[in-house]
């Protein structure tokens, strides 16, 4: 029996562990592939569409396509603000979160739990229809319009989620970089923003522009309430054709060929950046 | 009363510290001059890292005083970025800054907390970075560095404050046996400086060779301590003889 366990520890041992390069990327023929799928799926419709009389779906989609392309433009704009704003709003309540006060650590907490559990569709409407369609302030009257409110309604989940980046990332910090700061007598304020933070930013980066991958394809949400964005200009451009089922999966192939090629390269650098920043630390 | 260098530098006072229900020291008492080298040894997890750390702040105490020139660190009132600026700890994992190169590691905290001239600072790193034996290496991240090469900067960085007591808490624990003598040859020229010092040490041979004192630690009371010749060659507590059988 001893005997066995020691011819058979050996070999589990020698059993090469999978390393980081084994396991599951991104690689650029994944992309390929998906695109290829699309055109495929949309093949038997562009045959389908060989009635005389009729337009060929192509044309149709072509003649369609600075319109989409516009809206889907919006899309990014609703992205790039509700990014900016739930950051710099995430980035304040993650601090909150680290705080020493105990009320302003309780407050950052509830409120980051609150959103991030969230569903974002839910927060959408919330903004949607809490928010007045115009605001007034020293006799100033600025509309709100949909959109913008759209982005407020966005931007709550990704404030919660920059929340938990920063904070986690803080905590993920050995203890011993607080203790040698502390012994050399910064203040809590200078280790905090000049020796905790600056490291704690390529902690960040990759989390931080998952989230935006991820809120970027959520923009399509704000069709729901009525946003111009690319999805609801799709929905108007079919209407527009009459219906034709032929046209759904052109139409809609078309959709996510934007969403692919604008965030498979961020998918590709955040993979990126998470292995070199893995080596290094 | 006013401190003078005649006093303690540091004065330990039946200093109690519990963490929760556990309590780590038991009143324990010391004394260390201006200029003495003082080595606290005893088996893991007996309160010696607990101790030096209250010496500095970075752990509160129950009960008790610690005297810091004349200073009590159990003061509500305490200011702590004072008596830090006159304290400087040295960590057994380095803890150094990695996102700044060694010169920058050690200029920091003059630069942000005394708020020193740039240049001023600058002569002093490069001075500090001889001292410790790293010229050539101003500018390498401590990930470049290796463990021996990082605990000497971390020193130097610590040097930088221009401190009055240095704390080692098992500084040469995680080199490698190589790499052990270059830290200890740095901190036995400090040491030869006149500079007073709180060293936690395994390093027997060391501790015999630099201490003025030897203070011998279990459970969270100081069983025995003395001068090294008494100390070692002379141990009375059964505790003692145990320990050093083990370690020597
Ligand atoms: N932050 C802490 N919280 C709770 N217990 C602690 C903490 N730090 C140390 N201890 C406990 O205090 C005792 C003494 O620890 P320490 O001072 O590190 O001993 P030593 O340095 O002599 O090995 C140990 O039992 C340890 O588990
Ligand atoms: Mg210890």
């Amino acid at each position: 029996m001893n005997n066995q366990t020691h011819k058979i520890m050996p070999v589990m041992m020698l059993t090469p562990k999978p390393r980081p390069d084994d396991r599951f990327q991104l690689r650029p023929w994944h992309g390929l592939v998906l695109i290829v799928v699309c055109i495929a799926a949309s093949i038997p419709a562009a045959f389908a569409a060989t009635d005389p009389g009729r337009a060929s779906t192509w044309d149709i989609l072509v003649q369609w396509m600075p319109l989409l392309l516009k809206g889907f433009i919006f899309n990014i704009i609703i992205s790039i603000s509700a990014m900016a704003l739930g950051t710099l709003a995430g980035a304040a309540l993650g601090l909150g979160q680290i705080s020493l006060n105990p009320v302003v650590r309780k407050f950052a907490w509830i409120t980051t739990q609150f959103f991030r559990n969230a569903p974002w569709l839910v927060l959408l409407f919330f903004a949607m229809f809490l928010l007045p369609f115009e605001w007034k302030i020293f006799g100033l009257t600025i509309p709100l319009p949909d959109w913008l409110k759209a982005m407020f309604g966005l931007a709550l989940p990704v404030m919660a989620n920059v929340s938990e980046i920063v904070r986690g990332a803080v905590v993920s910090l050995p203890s011993g970089q607080w203790e040698a700061a502390e012994s050399l007598a910064f203040s809590r304020t200078q280790v905090l923003w000049r020796i905790i933070l600056p490291q704690c930013v390529k902690r960040m980066l990759p989390p931080w522009m998952n989230l935006y991958s991820i809120l970027t394809m959520a923009t399509v949400l704000a069709s729901i309430v009525g946003v111009s964005e690319v999805m609801t200009l799709t929905g108007q451009a079919l209407a527009a054709e009459g219906g034709r089922s032929d046209l759904l999966i052109p139409f809609y192939s078309f959709v996510l060929f934007l969403f692919f090629v604008y965030c498979y390269p961020i998918a590709r650098l955040t993979v990126r950046l998470e292995k070199k920043f893995a080596v290094k630390t | 009363m006013v401190w003078t260098d005649t006093d303690p530098m540091v004065s330990i006072k039946d200093l109690h510290k519990s963490f929760g229900a556990l309590e780590v020291l038991k009143g324990v008492s010391m004394d260390i001059m201006k200029g003495e080298v003082i080595c606290i040894i005893g088996p893991s997890g007996s309160g010696k890292s607990t101790l030096i750390r209250c010496v500095n702040a970075l752990n509160n105490f129950q009960s008790g005083s610690i005297l810091v020139e004349g200073q009590e660190v159990n003061d509500p009132d305490l200011d702590k970025l004072e008596l830090r600026k006159k304290v400087g700890m040295v960590f057994q994992q380095y803890n150094l800054f990695p996102h700044k190169t060694a010169i920058e590691n050690i200029m920091m905290a003059p630069l942000l907390v005394l708020k020193d001239k740039k240049e001023d600072v600058e002569k002093l790193a490069r001075g500090l970075i001889k001292k410790v034996r790293l010229e050539g290496k101003e500018d390498s991240y401590p990930g470049e560095l290796s463990g021996g090469q990082q605990q000497r900067v971390a020193i130097a960085r610590s040097l930088a404050m221009n401190p009055d007591v240095m704390l080692f808490d098992e500084v040469t624990a995680a080199l490698d046996p190589e790499t052990v003598n270059e830290v200890l040859q740095t901190i036995r020229d400090l040491a030869e400086d006149g500079m007073t010092c709180i060293l936690v040490t395994h390093e027997m041979g060391f501790a015999r060779e630099v201490a003025d004192h030897i203070y011998f630690t279990d459970r969270g009371v100081i069983v025995e301590h003395g001068p090294p010749a008494t100390f070692f060659d002379a141990a009375k507590d059964p505790r003692t003889i145990e320990f050093l059988g083990q370690i020597l």
